[in-house]
């Protein structure tokens, strides 16, 4: 591919100050509480059958829909503005460069940074995390290290751990989960002492139990005692408010596509000081300064990490993404599915044979409800309902420590987000009661 | 059955098949010797994990155990496959299980085969992709325990 030179890149720029819905009218209606109707007005794929009745759609913890304002921006972007970026010999590759760019500073307002700089697109929390367990941590840890993790991790922030323990001779720490799928914080001083601890690496919020960690309060102790911290926000981004000076964390990662957003790219924040003295994680084009036969020298960040050609509709339409929710606001939806999680835990709390995971206060949780059902297969749940149009997830949620603490192999999860409604949790019920007929 | 259950549903989780996931048959474990070979299989992208043990002589099965945790499907198909396979020759037992995967992928000659006994009730788990690797999991635990036993030689 064509080398990029970092003079035809533009300064990254803050993007425009968050605006209201196209129509100028806020997404959800103005009030305090969430219209969802006129939200699920904005997603079309929630308007169809399946199997023969109406899509309610509970599997928002795996991916969420898109709202036409991101389905539009990414057909807008390739009918009008496609081009390679950051080689501003044309037209079209000089508007391409400013959306791409745009993007950028548009999530990173959002994030709270001042900084665009220090906004690395990815292909989503994965990649970001294990570009920070490599580029960082190769070059930082030893044997004698310890890296710090939760019980409560999805397995994209236990494995690039365990691949980096075992490439540099470091030990993994684990905060434990107690009965309510809460880490016990109590156990945190203790590991800390050693002041062996490098880096914790702690999710925002759980996949599989919806738990609403205390993250700014583990980050103060660990940097207290200087380990840097790392957050996993691929659930927090899209469920819970995220503004990244009041959580005082060194590194956040999260996926587009949990959030409204595209599949396919995703985001690492990490303090500029942190990034001047990190290597790059992949060599390429557009990542360099200058190539010669022998060595290369690094482009100006962000631009180190992002070797070739980037997933520049991706960045766009996440843009679109943030706009969206930002319009509606993070703090209605998580009140809004809080409210959808104390109606689900409140009526299947009254269903024989159902057993709830995770806190049994709501107010301690994003929008997911992981549950069990006596006799039943979390899979034998989730044909039964998707044989009544409703979709949940079932299985071991990539969270197999969770599944291992609480002695299960799997659990059924039904997860919400801002277009579900009050009918599509009476739905999940009624279905319910179909698979506790058939299973008896 | 109920008056809820689609008839996908009705098709899908027939009584033969709960009943063999409520009760299973042969679930349990042999006394290891020379003549028991073991497998463990598992399906990582669900969980599902079989422990099946045969006790093989004259290229007979002679008992049949398994332990087991999954889905009605996975749990049935295995506890079924148990009863129609002890007291047969490896050859038979091999032919059973190549039906039985026809089966699944709707061969229709196949769900009427006789051989298939109970485990007949299965075929409409071929409707559902998704799940179908769930009803062979017991078999792919036959088949490498039968090789196993024939020092690696297949069926």
């Amino acid at each position: 591919m064509p080398m990029a030179s970092p003079a035809t890149r533009p300064t990254p720029a803050p993007g425009p100050e968050v605006r209201t819905g196209p129509s100028g009218e806020r997404p959800g209606g103005s009030g305090p509480e969430l219209d969802v109707e006129a939200v699920r007005a904005h997603f079309p794929i929630l308007h169809q059958e399946v199997n023969g009745n109406p899509l309610v759609y509970l599997d928002n913890a795996a991916t969420s829909q898109k709202p036409l304002a991101v389905i539009e921006a990414l057909e807008g972007f390739y009918r009008r503005d496609n081009a390679n970026v950051h080689r501003g010999l044309h037209e079209l590759s000089r508007r391409s460069t400013e959306r791409y760019e745009g993007a950028r500073g548009h999530v990173a307002s959002w994030l709270g940074v001042e900084d665009p700089g220090e906004v690395i697109w990815t292909r989503g929390a994965t990649e970001a995390i294990n570009l920070v367990a490599r580029s960082w941590g190769d070059s930082h840890l030893s044997e004698g290290d310890e890296i710090l993790l939760t019980e409560l991790e999805h397995h994209s922030n236990l494995v690039p751990w365990q691949m980096l323990a075992a490439r540099t001779g470091a030990r993994l720490r684990y905060l434990e989960l107690d009965d309510q799928g809460e880490l016990i914080l109590d156990e945190l001083p203790r590991i800390l002492e050693g002041g062996r601890v490098r880096i914790a690496a702690i999710s925002q919020v759980s996949n599989a139990l919806g738990t609403l960690n205390p993250v700014a309060e583990i980050a103060r102790q660990v940097k207290a005692h200087g380990g840097l911290v790392l957050v996993d926000g691929a659930q927090g981004a899209a469920h819970a408010p995220v503004r990244i000076p009041e959580l005082g964390v060194d590194f956040y990662a999260f996926s587009g596509h949990k959030m409204c957003g595209p599949t396919g790219i995703g985001v690492l924040w990490a303090r500029r000081e942190l990034l001047e003295a990190m290597e790059p994680y992949q060599g390429g084009g557009d990542m360099i300064d200058e190539v010669h036969r022998d060595h290369s020298t690094w482009a100006q960040l962000p631009y180190k990490f992002e070797a070739g050609t980037p997933n520049i509709s991706g960045a766009v339409g996440l843009a679109e993404a943030v706009r969206y929710l930002n319009a509606v606001g993070a703090e209605r939806i998580l009140a809004h599915e809080q409210r959808l999680v104390r109606r689900t835990m409140e009526a299947l709390e009254a269903m024989p044979g159902i057993r709830l995971f995770g806190p049994s206060d709501p107010a301690r949780r994003a929008g997911v409800v992981s549950f069990t059902m006596k006799g039943t297969h979390p899979h034998d749940i989730a044909t039964i309902l998707d044989s009544e149009g409703v979709a949940i997830r079932a299985g071991h949620h990539c969270a197999q420590l969770v599944m291992k603490r609480y002695g299960v192999a799997a659990t059924a999860r039904a997860s919400f987000y801002l277009y579900n409604s009050d009918a599509d949790v009476d739905r999940l019920v009624e279905s319910l009661a179909t698979v506790q007929e058939i299973f008896g | 059955m109920t008056d809820r259950a689609t008839p996908p549903m009705k098709a899908l989780y027939q009584q033969l098949i709960l009943d063999h996931y409520k009760n299973p048959r042969n679930r349990g474990e042999l006394e290891p010797d020379e003549n028991t070979v073991e497998i463990h299989v598992r399906n990582p992208t669900c969980g599902d994990e079989i422990r099946l043990q045969l006790r093989v002589e004259d290229d007979r099965i002679e008992d049949i155990k398994f332990l087991g945790d999954g889905c009605s499907i996975s749990q049935a198909a295995v506890s079924m496959m148990s009863t129609i396979l002890k007291g047969k020759e490896l050859d038979e037992a091999f032919g059973v299980a190549r039906r039985f995967t026809g089966m699944m992928h709707g061969d229709e000659g196949a769900a009427k085969d006789p051989a298939l006994g109970n485990l007949r009730s299965l075929a409409g788990v071929s409707k559902f992709p998704v799940r179908v690797k769930c009803a062979l999991l017991g078999f792919e635990a036959l088949q490498e325990a039968m090789k196993k036993s024939r020092g690696g030689r297949p069926g």
